[in-house]
Parts: structure tokens; C-alpha cells; sequence
């Protein structure tokens, strides 16, 4: 039963999301447009092409990565509240960016380095320290607890620097700003192929951990009883929260609610375990994102709007009428 | 012993240095007076002696003015003319350090207006005037209202705007006549936000007879869809160094003509801060983009 329907479920969150990509491919900085008529012009059949579907697509990457680690950082904290960014990877990603946007500029050297890091490289490597930073803080991946709170601390120390950094220059301020409510424009089809290799693996890893989640939300003890060999799993599990985020953040920057919200909104249609719920809320994540991004760019076309503003826009008021639903049923 | 002394003689010679512009000033029997952007009539007993100033344009008006010697603080952006660098700094346009503008007693604060500070520092006494240059006409507005409060004579504000307004046309007049109505998009920051006609940029790029690929309707500063500007192709692109990194690997962006021919002007932040701030350095922002303008696609392109 509860698999036919997290079949359907998966079934037509991918239909959604081709509907959004053939929609995708149409609205531009002008409009929605007839893709039939594009087809004639070279120019603009390669900015359907070169432009539309790779961001699309990447929107729809990102957010499954998202939607994942969300899913993922949920059931390993066993907190319904838990985000993708809780180990501090928001942070160490924004104060990467910040820090290579300062050296740019400050000699030949730096700046070398900097255009050979990007500002993709930088960001993940800042995701990927600060979640180290954060395992080093709480010594290891044993205690819940200790984690979230070591997540937390690092998240607001390093913030704290990047703030400190990005006011000493106007300039790198405005960048660090639109980095931080997220871009998904100039996502192209490397950076897709990127995002695409990463979430097959994370998938994959998740797929193969999902017994730990599941024994995890029957309590610790429980989990260990059951004969599991958790540290290890738990240290994927970290792993795979890790990557995931770091791959989303590295190309489109820090975009919100995406990674809380997807695995509420399948919950919400769906009870089922963690082996469905992890791919599940990929697929929601992914078609979140990707609708936000299509409202982004149409709007107030040609002119786009920040796609974390949507984002936390869309997802909050869908979850918000989802709660306000489910708490009239309850006094009826 | 050397730095110390080499600073007693330094602040010395800026100290006489006030005291000729003193000296020189004309005796007003009328208190100054001018209007500032929020509509307050500011008015001062006499010209004021100690300024602080917290937007970059508005102590390089001050300096134009020829009162920099009458700056006692600036904001940390400040840093034209060179002389301001060595004076203290009272935070930034956004987090204005209140007790440090307090403790230098000043007789007249210029401010952004966009800053929190301005109820604060008048609730502890101080004379604050909000000014906040964006546009060409608003650069020689601000001028003359400046010129007005520190005492400076109209017609000598007058002179310094006409100075300015002629080194502009002049830039425009340099550039040759085929290079008229380029494409030109010009990039402020990644995201990407553009500079449109409306923005002070655009502004100058229009007296340069150079077309803005960023009509005026889509406001000063937009943040445009990227495919937006491989349509609108343009032949010449302005870019601030920092963000130029990897724009010609933004995907489609190869097939832009300005990227082709290599016709990508790169600033150094230096130049990016004459070209972004609405005052008195226009003429040499006009000439810095005329010379873009003017340059030779690189060969091979």
C-alpha cells in the first residue's frame, strides 16, 4: 500500500518537474516564448539550449541535493527542525566567498589563486572545512547534541567573521549579498554534471543508510541495540549531508528552506521510511526549487528576483496552510 | 623619536594650513544656511571648522571645495583624496560609530541618507546635514548646497561644477565619432546586477553617446536575467575586476560579441570607486570610460 503510493508520489513529482523543464526552457528575460518558433533562430535556440535547460535542470539538481541533506540532517538528529546548513556549512561557504573576495585584487599571487580556486571552489572547500571544524568541535559524530550545538556555534562564529570581512568593503558586501540569497543563473551544464555525479552518489549512499535513519528515530539506544554498527554509519551519514549541501551551496549560494521544507512536504502526504523518504525529498526539493527558480526569472522579467526569497516564500506558505489544515481537522 | 617628530611637524603644517584657509575665508555677517535632502533647513553661526564626512562623494565634494583641511573625520570608505586616509575613521555608512563622531567634536556632520545615525546625533546636539548625491544633477546640487554651508561662495561652487561638466564633455568629445552608440553593458557586481541608464554609471556612459544595453525603466542597478544580455549582445562590456573572474565561462556568454572580440574592460577597484561615486571625480570617470571606449579590439578577436 504505502509503496504504491510513494511510487505515485515519485511518479508524478517527476512529471511535475518535466512540465517545469518544457516550461523552463520557454520563459526567458522576455517572457514566456514558443519554443517552436526559437527553434529557427540559432542565437536564440542556443539560449534555450546553453542557458534555459542547463539552469533549469541545475535548479531542479540543487534542490534535490537540498531536499536530501534535509531529509537526511532530519533523520540523523532526529529533529524535525534540522537544515541542511546546521553543521555550519552556510557559514563556512559565505565566509570562503568573502575571504576569496577579498584577496582578489591584494597581490598577483592571490589573485591567482583565487580565479584558479572560483568562487565555486571556494565556496565548497568553506563548506567542507566548516563542517570539519564543526566534527573536530564535538569530537567525532557520537553525540547528538554535541553536534547541533558545535553546528550552531561554528555557523555564528564564522558568520560573525564574514560579516566582519564583507563590511570593510562596500564592494564585496553587494557580492557577498547575492550570494547569500542564492542564484541559480548562471548554473550551465558543467556545473549541472557536477551537482548530477554528486546527488547520484549521495542517493545512492543515503539509499543504503536509510535502516540507520529509521532505527535512529526509535531512539539511540534502540539503534544500538539493533546491532548496527552506528559510528560508522553515523560518520557517512555526516558525509553525505556534507557533500550534498556543499555541492548545492558551491553553485547556486545559500538558498533557504528548500532543505527544511521538502521533507515536511512529503511527510505531509506520505508516512514511509527513510529508504523512500530520503529519494522522495529529493524529487520534492528539486521541483520546489525549480518552480521558484521559473517565478524568479518570469515575474518581473528581465529582471530576476532573489530565487532564496521564493523559496522560503513558497515553501513556507504551502506549510503554513498544510498546519493550519491539519490543526482545524484536529478540533472538528 | 623620527615618526613621532615627522608627525608634530606633519599636523603642524596642516594646522597651519587651516589656519590660512581661516584667514582667507570671507567674514559672513549672515549666518549659512542650506536645505538638505530630507527638507530640514540646516543653519550654522558661522563656517564650520570641524567637518565630518561619511559618504566617500561627499568628502571629496568637501575637498574639491578646497575645505579639506577642515575635515576632522570620514567614513572608512573615504579614501580620495589621499590626505583623508590619515584621518580618523567614524565606522561606515551603514554602522556609523556615534561616540567617535561625538568625540570629534564636529560643527557640522555631512551624512547619507540611508543613514540610522542622523536622529541620534542630533538628539546629542550636533548639526547634521543629509545629503546624498546619486545622479549628475544631484552631484551639483549637493556641490552648491556644500559650498553653501561650509561658506564657500556660489559662483565659486559654480565654477567648480562647470569645470567638472566641461572635463566630461570634453572625454565625450575625445572619443572618435565611429565609436558612437557602442553596445555597452556594464556590470556592477555578479548576480548579475547591471548599472542601468538611470544609475549615475549609465548616466555618464549616455554623455559618452555610448548605448546602455540597460534601458532606464528597469531602474539604476537591476539584477538582470544573464540570458538577458547574451540577447542583447553588446559589443563592449565594463566590468569591475573582482567580478570579472570567469565571465566569459558563464554559460552562452562565449557567443557575446564584446567577449569574442575581447572587448572587456576590466577596473581595478581604485577605478571602480571613481566610476560608481557621484561626485566630484566624474570627469575622470568619463575619461576612465572613454579610454574603454576608445580602445582597439585586442587583435585576434
Amino acid at each position: 500500500m504505502h509503496a504504491a503510493r510513494a511510487h505515485w508520489l515519485a511518479l508524478w513529482l517527476l512529471l511535475a518537474a518535466a512540465g517545469l523543464l518544457l516550461l523552463g526552457a520557454a520563459i526567458g528575460s522576455t517572457g514566456v516564448e514558443r519554443l517552436w518558433q526559437m527553434q529557427a533562430d540559432p542565437t536564440a535556440w542556443q539560449i534555450v539550449w546553453d542557458i534555459r535547460v542547463p539552469r533549469t535542470l541545475g535548479a531542479w539538481l540543487a534542490g534535490a541535493l537540498l531536499g536530501l541533506a534535509g531529509a537526511v540532517a532530519q533523520g540523523l538528529f532526529r529533529n524535525p527542525l534540522a537544515d541542511p546548513y546546521l553543521l555550519g556549512s552556510a557559514s563556512g561557504a559565505s565566509l570562503a566567498v568573502a575571504l576569496a573576495l577579498t584577496a582578489f585584487g591584494v597581490s598577483p599571487g592571490a589573485t591567482h589563486w583565487v580565479v584558479r580556486l572560483g568562487m565555486t571552489g571556494a565556496a565548497f572547500t568553506g563548506a567542507v572545512l566548516a563542517v570539519l571544524l564543526t566534527l573536530t568541535l564535538a569530537r567525532g559524530v557520537q553525540q547528538t547534541l554535541r553536534l547541533l550545538l558545535a553546528g550552531v556555534i561554528v555557523g555564528v562564529v564564522l558568520g560573525a567573521l564574514k560579516d566582519l570581512i564583507t563590511i570593510a568593503s562596500a564592494d564585496v558586501l553587494q557580492a557577498i549579498t547575492a550570494f547569500m540569497l542564492g542564484s541559480t543563473g548562471l548554473v550551465g551544464w558543467s556545473a549541472g554534471a557536477v551537482m548530477a555525479a554528486t546527488l547520484a552518489v549521495c542517493l545512492l549512499a543515503a539509499w543504503m543508510l536509510a535502516p540507520v535513519l529509521d532505527s535512529l528515530a526509535l531512539g539511540e539506544a534502540t539503534a544500538a541495540s539493533l546491532g548496527l554498527p552506528l559510528p560508522a554509519m553515523r560518520a557517512a551519514l555526516v558525509a553525505v549531508l556534507a557533500l550534498a549541501t556543499g555541492a548545492a551551496v558551491a553553485q547556486t549560494g545559500l538558498i533557504a528552506f528548500v532543505g527544511l521544507a521538502a521533507p515536511h512536504l512529503v511527510r505531509s502526504i506520505l508516512k514511509t521510511t527513510h529508504a523512500r523518504l530520503v529519494p522522495l525529498s529529493a524529487l520534492m526539493g528539486g521541483l520546489l526549487l525549480m518552480a521558484a527558480d521559473l517565478l524568479a526569472r518570469w515575474l518581473i522579467a528581465p529582471q530576476e528576483l532573489p530565487v532564496g526569497v521564493l523559496t522560503a516564500v513558497l515553501g513556507g506558505s504551502y506549510l503554513l496552510w498544510l498546519m493550519h489544515r491539519r490543526g482545524r481537522g484536529r478540533v472538528a | 623619536m623620527m615618526r613621532d617628530a615627522m608627525h608634530s611637524l606633519t599636523r603642524l603644517v596642516r594646522r597651519a594650513a587651516a589656519l590660512c584657509a581661516l584667514a582667507v575665508l570671507p567674514v559672513h555677517a549672515a549666518p549659512l544656511q542650506a536645505t538638505d535632502d530630507l527638507g530640514t533647513v540646516v543653519r550654522l553661526a558661522a563656517p564650520p571648522q570641524r567637518i565630518v564626512a561619511t559618504l566617500p562623494s561627499l568628502t571629496e565634494t568637501v575637498c574639491e571645495l578646497g575645505a579639506c583641511g577642515r575635515l576632522v573625520g570620514v567614513d572608512r570608505y573615504s579614501n580620495w583624496p589621499a590626505q583623508v586616509r590619515a584621518l580618523p575613521q567614524v565606522g561606515g555608512g551603514l554602522d556609523p560609530n556615534v561616540e567617535a563622531i561625538v568625540a570629534l567634536k564636529p560643527d557640522l556632520v555631512l551624512v547619507a541618507q540611508s543613514s540610522r545615525v542622523v536622529e541620534r546625533l542630533q538628539g546629542l546636539g550636533l548639526t547634521v546635514a543629509v545629503l546624498e548625491p546619486k545622479t549628475h544633477a544631484d552631484v551639483q546640487r549637493v556641490m552648491r548646497r556644500v559650498a553653501d554651508l561650509l561658506g564657500v561662495a556660489g559662483a565659486e561652487a559654480d565654477a567648480v561644477w562647470r569645470r567638472i561638466d566641461a572635463a566630461v564633455e570634453a572625454a565625450a568629445q575625445s572619443l572618435p565619432l565611429e565609436r558612437r552608440g557602442t553596445r555597452v553593458y556594464i556590470e556592477v557586481n555578479t548576480g548579475p546586477y547591471a548599472a542601468g541608464q538611470s544609475s549615475f554609471i549609465g548616466e555618464t556612459l549616455t554623455r559618452l553617446h555610448a548605448r546602455n544595453i540597460v534601458p532606464a525603466e528597469l531602474g539604476p542597478f537591476p539584477k538582470l536575467n544573464p540570458e538577458y544580455v547574451v540577447r542583447a549582445n553588446p559589443a563592449l562590456i565594463m566590468v569591475g575586476a573582482r567580478s570579472a573572474a570567469g565571465l566569459e565561462q558563464r554559460p552562452g556568454w562565449a557567443g557575446i560579441e564584446a567577449v569574442k572580440t575581447g572587448r572587456v574592460c576590466r577596473f581595478t577597484a581604485e577605478q571602480s570607486d571613481v566610476l560608481v561615486r557621484p561626485g566630484p571625480r566624474m570627469a575622470e570617470a568619463a575619461r576612465l570610460m572613454a579610454g574603454c571606449l576608445a580602445r582597439p579590439a585586442p587583435s585576434g578577436g
